[in-house]
């Protein structure tokens, strides 16, 4: 009897957080579909070639903003690299892609808090441009790259 | 207050509304584009609905496994050095929507989940499991080892950081 209070008490409030996170998946899906739209991938391909700590600060900053499935980021990387962009660049493009989600703020805010989510992706963002420098610089270093 | 907000639920609802609004004024001034996001909107949506039905059995689960004080030793003030190790293999292990995340992470916070856990965590999803053969054809084998051990260095960088930037009550 008490177990089956229990299980209905969690149902009632399962139901309860998931009619408050429908909105802002759907919201999020929106305004994912828009941006994908408004800024298409294939107008960052002609804004690299500024040095490597320009075309970085780019590769971060569309990374950052650019939303969809890492693979789409992989695919997009090797198009770069094969047209040219620095390892660096298209390094910190990967990585902003999966750590930095500008788009997904208002959620992550939402869900987490605004103080936790705009600190998290500061962090990321800084953290890219540095990761991205410290791969390529320790593959050289090893000699593999 | 994360709280308030989710329980309200007018946050979510009015951020909603703002994006449709964002719809109709693209809409007033570019119908063409409006008409491929929302297309592009409704194949996206027709690929995450069953992950919302996901959603719900996570959170269903939960609520009903997770307490508090299960919580607050395993990812709590308290987990130590194995929460961190949890954390991280957590974030790696992780699959789908970051938003079923966000959700489930959310809840995890207001029973007492460590910021420094929940920002590791987002990290390490970076760190793609099923994409690394992936990445390694694309970019090399030494190429996503550094990589992947840098984004894993970085993990717990974010959350000894984040945990002093975002004071969280000890309940």
């Amino acid at each position: 009897m008490q177990a089956d209070n229990h299980i209905k008490d969690n149902l009632r409030k399962t139901i309860k957080t998931f009619i408050n996170v429908v909105p802002i998946i759907v919201g999020m899906l929106l305004l994912t579909s828009l941006v994908i739209t408004v800024f298409p991938e294939q107008i960052s391909a002609g804004l690299f070639g500024n040095g490597d700590i320009l075309d970085t600060l780019l590769g971060t900053s569309i990374g950052s903003i650019a939303v969809g499935h890492p693979l789409a980021s992989y695919l997009l990387g090797g198009e770069l690299l094969g047209g040219g962009v620095s390892l660096i660049a298209v390094t910190a493009l990967v990585v902003a892609w999966v750590t930095v989600g500008i788009v997904q703020l208002p959620a992550e805010a939402l869900m987490l808090g605004t103080r936790f989510a705009v600190y998290r992706n500061i962090f990321c963002f800084i953290a890219t441009v540095v990761i991205a420098f410290l791969t390529v610089y320790t593959l050289r270093f090893l000699g593999l790259s | 207050m994360p709280d308030k907000q989710l329980k309200k639920g007018h946050g979510g609802w009015l951020f909603l509304v703002l994006t449709l609004l964002a719809y109709m004024l693209l809409g007033l001034i570019n119908p063409e584009a409006t008409v491929q996001a929302i297309t592009f909107f409704i194949h996206v949506m027709t690929q995450v609905l069953p992950m919302l039905g996901l959603v719900f059995l996570l959170l269903f689960i939960a609520n009903l496994m997770l307490e508090p004080k299960r919580i607050k030793r395993y990812l709590g003030k308290e987990s130590g050095i194995k929460g961190w190790a949890a954390a991280v293999f957590g974030g790696i292990l992780s699959v789908g929507s970051i938003y079923a995340w966000y959700t489930m992470l959310g809840e995890l916070q207001q029973k007492g989940m460590r910021n420094a856990l929940i920002a590791v965590f987002l990290y390490c999803r970076a760190v793609k499991l099923p994409l690394l053969p992936l990445m390694i054809h694309y970019f090399g084998l030494a190429y996503t080892v550094v990589l992947c051990l840098y984004l894993i260095s970085f993990s717990i960088i974010s959350g000894i950081l984040l945990e002093k930037l975002t004071k969280q009550k000890t309940a």
